[in-house]
This record gives structure tokens, C-alpha cells and sequence, in this order.
């Protein structure tokens, strides 16, 4: 041991520094100096000066009247895109993976298949592709909705301040359904076989077996589902910006912690951009997500690592 | 518990009548679900890539019919070839995930090998640092990403992002590729050394053994990084260095009004992906419910 810690072996190092070097500078490096930047700001005079302010940055996004009704506009809107994902999203996703983990059911890879083909598609494409799904012009949604006899329900609703945070949010759901479902099939089959048998012969419905024997045994899988939603929520930018631009529109009614981020780091039209507030924002951001993470690590992790012994 | 046997009292007096006529509506239920929702998940898809064979009338006379003699038209896709640099984007994605994967492949198999094969001071430590990479997205770090690449005179470049996007992907790389590492059988490793194997040798030795584990990262990484539009829009919007799904974006956003180009355009950027998704789909599934990623 003594020896190893004089004369640390080379070959080590040769496996490790490629891989250390390129995370540390190219991911960990700007996450803490961005972090170092948000208590900075650029003078007036030269723009490429930057001075320390301390929290100031932070100060001005709670009041100024510019940014503090944007930031909350960002957190409240994020907030509801969450728990869109979180009522519709993960739910559906665990109903489609129960029942493609039934061995009764025939052709359960085809169905697997096409369910999951939307993941794959860029935020880019499926903006657009939705855009012109429900683009009235073209009136695809509205004639689906004929088939069910709901045709008089059809209303623009990505151009409406009422409806296009949701739109956007189930858009996001019909993309991403995939990645739960697949979570939790991974996890469905791994409950043995006679534990459900032994149910079964014991009496207990399907509705049962799934609420007493199958939902505690994924509760490790609902949490990472949980987290993966929450971080990757919080970071959402693609969607809003190919479907409603980067103002995040009608009247910011679409707009998330991501494309505020995007606006004011980088400018958008008129707007000229700010890389320190900026990195305010994206401050703003790590901590929510930090909050998330350590909040499942610490309340959810170790209470399932305490049931497991 | 009082319910379930109450159940099981009454029982035996008519339960195989009533359960197999339960079982039945049970799976019919089931089927028509998987059967509804996977519609809904193609029917947009396959709309777009019809409609894009057709001419501009009949795409809003019938946006349902399969294209025949009367309504064929390339036209969408004439406008695509005239006006965008579709090939050259191709190009750039092509070898921006590429070159990225060989990367991610190569130094997150050194670093997991390592992390998993030899017991050093710092190694849990160094775990856990890599880590931190998996929950916190790199995103939030663009401001100084931004600031360096200026600085490194590398932005409009394809280095940046490669850079970025191997850096993106070395933690969750690491954390797949050790649980397979410690699978490998210490006697296989110990049996070299004795023949007198460097580690290194020993390395090219296991290798070729985690290679479907391999094969799911490459999957697992490529699409996330083929699909990205965040860094391409800031680190390398350059008309000669952008990616498709900028390209895409860019295009899609200039010709809104013309249907066919719209549509031509949107099936041209899914079809690689949908290719390779068709070719992978078996081992992509497998990695997942094979526990890979957890």
C-alpha cells in the first residue's frame, strides 16, 4: 500500500487521464465557473471586462420588473410541465409496461417497437410534425377528433395563452412515454414468476396482484423515473423553441427555465444578450436540479435501500 | 386481506366459466390499449412521410390517401435539393457523432477498466466524481463553454462539439461499462499476467468481451447526440458546420408555408435515424431490460 501511494503506478494514469481530463474541462470546469460568472458582470464600457458583484445578478432577477415576472412566469410554467409529465407521462408509461410484460399478450415486440419509435425522434422533428398536426389549416387534429364525434372541440390551441403550455407539455409525453415504459418493463420482468402464481392461486385478482405485489416491487424504478423526469424537465428547451420560437409564446404562456436561459444568455431578436445574468439563470437552474437530485438521493434512495435489508 | 378470502371461499362453484370469460375481456381490453396508443405513436410519423410523395392539392384534398399516378410529386423534395445543404449537414452530423462515439467508447472503456480492475487511494472517490455528471445536465454550463471556445478559437468548428458531447457522455459510459467489467472472471485477467501480459494487453484482452455492453452505449449515445439542438445553435451555427437537426430547424423555419418542402424535409431527417432504429431496435431493447441502464 505504501509503496502504491510513492510511486502511483503509470499504466493507471494512462487509462484514467484521457477520460478525467476531457469531463473535468470540458464538463465539470464550465459548470463551477459558470456558477463563478453568475456573481459577475461586464462594464458598461468594455464588454469583455468583467467585475465581481457579488449576488447582485441574483438580486436583479428577484426585482427587477423586466426579469423577476419572467423568472417566475419560467419556474411556475416548469413547475406545471412536471407535473404534466408526472400525472400523464409515467403513469401511462408503467399501464403500457404492465401490459407488455403480460406473456399472454401476442405481438408485445411490435407494439414495444412502435411505442418506443417516437423517442428517437429529434425535438426538432416532432415540433414540427405536431405544428402541422394541429395546424388549422391542414386539419388533421380536427378530423381525429370527428372520428370520436368531438370536431366542435378543435381550437388552435398552440396559438392560445391557455392551452399551449399543456399542448406542448402532452407533446413532450407523446415523445417520451417510451423511456418509462421501458423502465418499467426492465423492471416487470424481473418479479418472479411464482410470486404472482402464488398470488394468483391464493385468489387475489390481476387489479390486486398489481397494487400489493407488483407496485412495491418497482417503487425503486418509480424513483428513478421520478428523478430522470425532474432533471430532464427542468432543463427542457428544445420543444418549446422549434414549436413557439425563442420567445416562448403566445405572451410567454410556453415558456420554461430553458428558453429564459436561451434568451438572456444568448439574445433573441431585439434583445441583446447577457451572458452573466445568464449565468444567473442557469445558477437558478443547478440548484433546482441539485434540490431534486439530493432530494431523491437522500429521501427517496435510502428509504428504499432500508426496506431492501 | 378480508376481501381476498372471501374470494376464495366462494370459489370453486363457478371460477372457470367466470375466468376464462374475464380473461378474455381482460386481454381484449389489453390489446385494444397497446393497439391504440401505438397508433398515435406512428400515425403523425407516417402522415408526414406520405404526404411528402404528394402534390400540393392532394395533401389537403385527402392528407389520408396513399400517393398514386395523379398525385405523386418529388416536388418537396426538388425545393430541398435547390435550396438547403442538406448533404453537406448530413455530413457534419455523420462525423460529429462518429468521431464523438469513438471517443466516448474508447476513453470510458480505459476509465471504467481501470476504476473497476485496481484498487488505488482515491478510487471510490474518483467514482463518485464522475458521477455527478450522470444528474446534472451540461447545459447549465454553456455560458463558460461559450466563453472558452471563443477563447480556444474553436467555435463554428465540429472540435467544439465533439468535445463537448464526448465530455456529455464519458460519466453515464463509465457507469454502464464497469458493471460489465466486474463480470469478467479475475482468473481470465490473472491467467495473462502470468503468461506475462502487460495491462495494457490485458485491456485489448477483455474488451471484445463487453462488446454488446459496448454496442448499447453506442446506441444509447448516438441518438441523444444526432438529436441535439442546443450546442449546435450556440457553439457552431456556421452555415458550413451545422449539424442536421440545426439544418432542419433553420430550414423548416424559412419554408413554413411550403407544404411540400416542409414535408420532404421532415421525412429526409427522420429516415437515418428510423433505418438505424429498425437495425438496433433488438439489441437497444435488450441493453434495456438486460438491467444496463438503470
Amino acid at each position: 500500500m505504501s509503496q502504491n501511494r510513492r510511486a502511483f503506478p503509470v499504466h493507471i494514469l494512462v487509462f484514467l487521464a484521457p477520460a478525467l481530463l476531457i469531463y473535468t474541462i470540458f464538463m465539470i470546469y464550465p459548470l463551477i465557473d459558470t456558477l463563478r460568472l453568475s456573481l459577475y458582470a461586464s462594464t458598461p464600457q468594455d464588454k469583455t471586462q468583467e467585475v465581481f458583484i457579488g449576488f447582485d445578478n441574483y438580486k436583479t432577477l428577484l426585482t427587477n420588473d423586466q426579469l423577476a415576472p419572467r423568472l417566475g412566469g419560467a419556474i411556475k410554467n416548469n413547475a406545471i410541465f412536471f407535473a404534466i409529465h408526472m400525472i400523464v407521462q409515467n403513469p401511462l408509461g408503467l399501464l403500457l409496461a404492465s401490459l407488455l410484460a403480460s406473456p399472454f399478450i401476442y405481438g408485445r415486440s411490435i407494439y414495444r417497437t412502435m411505442i418506443f419509435m417516437p423517442t428517437l425522434l429529434s425535438f426538432v422533428l416532432v415540433g414540427f410534425v405536431w405544428q402541422i398536426m394541429l395546424n388549422p389549416l391542414w386539419g388533421i387534429a380536427k378530423d381525429i377528433l370527428g372520428v370520436v364525434g368531438m370536431q366542435s372541440l378543435y381550437q388552435p390551441w398552440l396559438g392560445l395563452e391557455s392551452s399551449a403550455l399543456a399542448v406542448i407539455g402532452l407533446i413532450s409525453v407523446w415523445q417520451y412515454v417510451g423511456v418509462p415504459m421501458m423502465l418499467f418493463l426492465a423492471a416487470l420482468v424481473t418479479i418472479p414468476d411464482e410470486l404472482i402464481e402464488a398470488a394468483r392461486v391464493d385468489g387475489a385478482t390481476a387489479l390486486s396482484i398489481f397494487w400489493r405485489i407488483k407496485l412495491p416491487l418497482l417503487l425503486p424504478t418509480v424513483g428513478i423515473v421520478m428523478v430522470l423526469t425532474f432533471v430532464g424537465n427542468f432543463n427542457a428547451f428544445d420543444l418549446v423553441y422549434t414549436i413557439q420560437g425563442g420567445l416562448a409564446g403566445p405572451n410567454f404562456s410556453s415558456d420554461l427555465l430553458g428558453t429564459f436561459f436561451y434568451r438572456t444568455f444568448f439574445g433573441f431578436q431585439l434583445q441583446q444578450g447577457n451572458p452573466t445574468m445568464g449565468a444567473a439563470i442557469a445558477g437558478v437552474m443547478f440548484f433546482i436540479i441539485l434540490a431534486g437530485v439530493l432530494l431523491y438521493l437522500f429521501g427517496w434512495q435510502r428509504r428504499m435501500l432500508q426496506l431492501e435489508y | 386481506m378480508s376481501v381476498v378470502t372471501k374470494t376464495k371461499i366462494y370459489r370453486p362453484r363457478f371460477s372457470l366459466n367466470r375466468d376464462r370469460f374475464s380473461q378474455r375481456a381482460q386481454l381484449l381490453i389489453a390489446h385494444a390499449i397497446l393497439l391504440g396508443y401505438s397508433l398515435l405513436a406512428i400515425t403523425p410519423v407516417l402522415i408526414v412521410v406520405i404526404n411528402s410523395l404528394k402534390a400540393r392539392r392532394a395533401i389537403f384534398a385527402n392528407p389520408y390517401g396513399l400517393p398514386n399516378e395523379a398525385t405523386f410529386d418529388l416536388v418537396g423534395y426538388k425545393t430541398l435539393a435547390d435550396n438547403g445543404n442538406y448533404p453537406s449537414y448530413f455530413l457534419n452530423s455523420i462525423l460529429v457523432v462518429s468521431i464523438s462515439l469513438i471517443l466516448i467508447l474508447w476513453f470510458g472503456s480505459m476509465a471504467a477498466f481501470a476504476l473497476k480492475e485496481y484498487k488505488f487511494p482515491g478510487n471510490t472517490l474518483l467514482g463518485l466524481y464522475m458521477a455527478i455528471g450522470i444528474m446534472i445536465p451540461i447545459r447549465l454550463g454553456t455560458v463558460s463553454l461559450l466563453k472558452m471556445m471563443v477563447s480556444l478559437k474553436l467555435i463554428n468548428t465540429l472540435a467544439a462539439l465533439i468535445l463537448v458531447y464526448t465530455a456529455q457522455n464519458l460519466p453515464i459510459t463509465i457507469f454502464i461499462l464497469s458493471s460489465f467489467f466486474e463480470r469478467i472472471p479475475q482468473d481470465l485477467k490473472d491467467a495473462a499476467r502470468v503468461d506475462g501480459a502487460s495491462e495494457y494487453r490485458i485491456y485489448t484482452l477483455v474488451l471484445p468481451l463487453i462488446r454488446p455492453a459496448l454496442g448499447t452505449v453506442a446506441v444509447f449515445t448516438m441518438i441523444p447526440v444526432w438529436n441535439d439542438l442546443w450546442f449546435p445553435l450556440i457553439l457552431a451555427p456556421a452555415e458550413n458546420v451545422k449539424t442536421v437537426t440545426l439544418g432542419s430547424q433553420t430550414f423548416l423555419g424559412q419554408f413554413l408555408n411550403d407544404w411540400n418542402a416542409v414535408l420532404a424535409a421532415l421525412t429526409l431527417s427522420m429516415i437515418p435515424i428510423l433505418i438505424l432504429y429498425i437495425i438496433f431496435a433488438r439489441q437497444l431493447v435488450r441493453g434495456i431490460t438486460s438491467g444496463a441502464v438503470k
